[in-house]
């Protein structure tokens, strides 16, 4: 097998809230001990509930933020050991697209500003006409160039995030939630795009969604995180869930089939707080599969091809 | 039929924003209510539950008959009866409904007071069932408890528990999990429609997800830029819909084993209000459009699968042009 194109390596990242007057100061761990190799070509989807460290993940890999612990590596070279100029220069093979395009775009920078961005950051002149091609790639009207962020739709919106991460021809795009606020019609449209434009242009996407039914339709593989952990990672889209975790997830989706009513899940509970951890298993407090060992002892990832981090996984 | 929307249209202003929209719910019918985001499902909850008037809104024509009582002819008086007592209004965002500076019991243990005319011992009693009815732990320890205490999959249990409390013949439900995180979303709308189906009561369920619609719903309404598309029995809708709104709505959901490239969207953008299409609003998205789309607003006609489609070129019907 030859070298993945990104090793994400015993990744944690540590939150201190300060204390402060009848505030006790708090700490959590909002990444846990994630590793994760990602080849050239593929497409890994992350997906999760709300808070599990989604996000924080994304900024990690990309180390727009630094790690507690751990290392990220791309094509053999340690992220977190480059300097700044040589991190500035790697920056050109990688980019992101932001969850909600609205914040990401500054209100103030017509369309034509914000992709020229990364070329200043760069310290680069924009190639001629690139600006133009960049918005043909997205499928955008070259007429857009001159609107602001607010004239344009959400759709729109992200399509011009989208264009941003292409401006400096990455091999290596973080998706972070790209379509978590919009319709479902126009949710479908960015997912094709992104997936036309990974064929077109050899693209390896780290792609983070809560929408496993998303997930299964659009990564070659998938890592299910809870509380900052992976719980499980699927070989295949089509993989059986082997984790309690994974398996209520699958049924919280909706599927769009009269004929097959799903039911409800033996779930209960809400995720519990990253400021206070269960001791053993971080999903212990809602799992319909938990005995005293799990209270306990905290489980760990297994090995193989399909590692599930639970003591009483789901028998194929 | 406990309700029957006919031909009802609403305008803010002189912008007409729903127009013509109709449908029937019987009692004990779970109905769903589905569209993309400003297609009308909000001001189609507001006018079924008459508060159109909170947004300046109005109903301009057409007629809302909820149990064979016209609401758009009723005093304001006799509307504010009937809401809270016989209909009752679950919103996105639960904090429309729950007083921030009350306990949760008091808030609750008031909806039966005052519709059922319970005492405090027998309100208490009610309130504290129907939160454990919704799974919520420890009720006895929620109920003096304040809502910014409470997660946001708390708090709408909460209100599911208060439009349930005054024991109404229909609720209407918008989008009442969009802010929610999926676990607790399966959860809630499971909770919600097992209870509204054990009472037998009737729920308009508002959703942009057709995969919600189709595991929860009996009938479905597709609204599309402030007109009715089409509306049938929900499997109906799934075997074969008519309009081609309908049918692109669907498949922007992934399935199951779906092909790689199969999920395409649709394409452009929701009509806006201010500028809505000639003809139907819908023919600069359709793949179906064809000649007098762009001119003749298609009209309401029956279907042989016990709907209604607006469209000149439905998938399976014959043309009206
Ligand atoms: N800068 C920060 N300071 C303190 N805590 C933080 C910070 N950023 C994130 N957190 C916390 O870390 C946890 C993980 O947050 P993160 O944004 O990564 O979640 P997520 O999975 O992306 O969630 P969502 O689905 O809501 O986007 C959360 O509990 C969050 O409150
Ligand atoms: N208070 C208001 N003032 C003006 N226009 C409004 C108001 N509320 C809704 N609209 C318009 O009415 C249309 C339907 O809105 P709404 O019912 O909220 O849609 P939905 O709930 O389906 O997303 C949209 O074009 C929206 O912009
Ligand atoms: S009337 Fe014409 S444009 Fe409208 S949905 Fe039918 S085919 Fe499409
Ligand atoms: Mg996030
Ligand atoms: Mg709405």
């Amino acid at each position: 097998m030859s070298e993945p194109l990104v090793k994400i390596q015993s990744l944690s990242k540590r939150f201190d809230t300060p204390g402060g007057f009848l505030k006790k100061r708090r700490s959590m761990l909002a990444v846990r001990d994630v590793s994760l190799s990602i080849a050239r070509g593929d497409i890994v989807g992350v997906v999760g509930e709300s808070g599990c460290g989604k996000s924080t993940l994304a900024r990690l890999v990309l180390r727009l933020i630094e790690p507690t612990e751990g290392a990220v590596c791309f094509e053999g070279a340690d992220l977190t050991q480059l300097s700044r100029s040589e991190l500035r220069k790697m920056r050109q093979r990688m980019a992101m697209v932001f969850q909600d395009p609205y914040s990401s775009l500054d209100p103030r920078y017509r369309v034509a500003d914000a992709l020229a961005e990364p070329f200043v950051v760069q310290g680069q002149r924009v190639p001629h006409g690139r600006i133009d091609a960049l918005m043909e790639k997205v499928g955008l009207p070259a007429s857009l160039t001159q609107s602001y962020p607010h004239q344009l739709s959400g759709g729109q919106r992200q399509r011009v995030g989208i264009a941003r991460a292409l401006a400096l021809n990455p091999d290596f795009i973080v998706l972070d939630e790209p379509t978590a606020s919009l319709d479902v019609s126009i949710q479908a449209q960015i997912v094709s795009l992104i997936q036309e434009l990974q064929r077109n242009l050899d693209l390896t996407y780290l792609f983070i969604s809560h929408d496993l039914g998303l997930v299964r339709y659009f990564c070659n593989r998938i890592v299910v995180m809870y509380l900052g952990a992976v719980v499980e990672e699927l070989p295949d889209p089509g993989a059986a869930p082997r984790h309690p975790y994974t398996r209520a997830l699958m049924a919280s989706t909706f599927a769009p089939n009269p004929n097959a009513r799903q039911e409800a899940t033996e779930l209960t509970g809400e995720i519990p707080s990253g400021f206070d951890l269960p001791r053993g298993c971080a999903f212990a407090g809602r799992c319909p599969n938990v005995t005293a060992k799990c209270r306990e002892t905290v489980p760990v990832l297994s090995r193989g091809p399909h590692p599930v981090a639970c003591f009483h996984p789901i028998q194929g | 039929m406990l309700l029957r929307v006919k031909n009802l249209s609403v305008s803010i202003g002189t912008l007409t924003l729903l127009e013509g929209v109709s449908f029937d719910l019987a009692k004990g019918e779970i109905m769903g209510l589905v569209g993309e985001s400003g297609s009308g499902k909000s001001l189609t909850a507001l006018a079924l539950t008459g508060l159109l008037p909170l947004i300046g809104g109005r109903v301009t024509a057409g007629s809302l008959e909820f149990d064979g009582t016209d609401m758009v002819t009723q005093p304001k008086r006799k509307l504010r009866a009937l809401r809270g007592r016989r209909i009752a209004f679950i919103t996105q965002n639960p904090m429309t409904a729950l007083d921030p500076v009350q306990r949760i019991g008091p808030q609750v243990d008031f909806v039966s007071r005052t519709h059922l005319g319970l005492d405090r011992k027998a309100a208490r009693a009610r309130t504290i069932a129907l939160l454990t009815q919704l799974r919520i732990p420890q009720a006895d320890a929620i109920c003096s408890s304040y809502p910014h205490q409470l997660s946001g999959g708390m708090k709408q249990r909460i209100v599911i528990a208060m439009a349930l409390a005054g024991d109404p013949d229909l609720i209407v439900a918008d989008e009442p999990t969009t802010a929610l995180d999926v676990t607790v979303q399966a959860q809630i709308i499971h909770l919600l429609t097992r209870l509204v189906r054990e009472r037998g009561l009737s729920l308009v369920l508002i959703t942009h997800d057709m995969g919600v619609v189709a595991q929860a719903c009996d009938k479905v309404a597709v609204l599309y830029a402030g007109r009715l598309a089409e509306q049938k029995p929900v499997h109906a809708l799934f075997a074969s819909p008519q309009h081609p709104y309908s049918a692109a709505l669907i498949d922007c959901i992934p399935r199951e084993g779906m092909a790689p490239g199969s999920l395409t969207g649709i394409p452009g953008n929701v009509a806006s209000a201010t500028a809505y299409p000639s003809g139907c609003r819908f023919h600069p998205r359709c793949p179906r459009a064809g000649a007098g789309c762009d001119t003749k607003v298609p009209v309401q006609r029956g279907l042989s699968d016990a709907g209604t489609v607006a469209c000149h070129y439905p998938l399976n019907g014959a043309p009206d042009v």
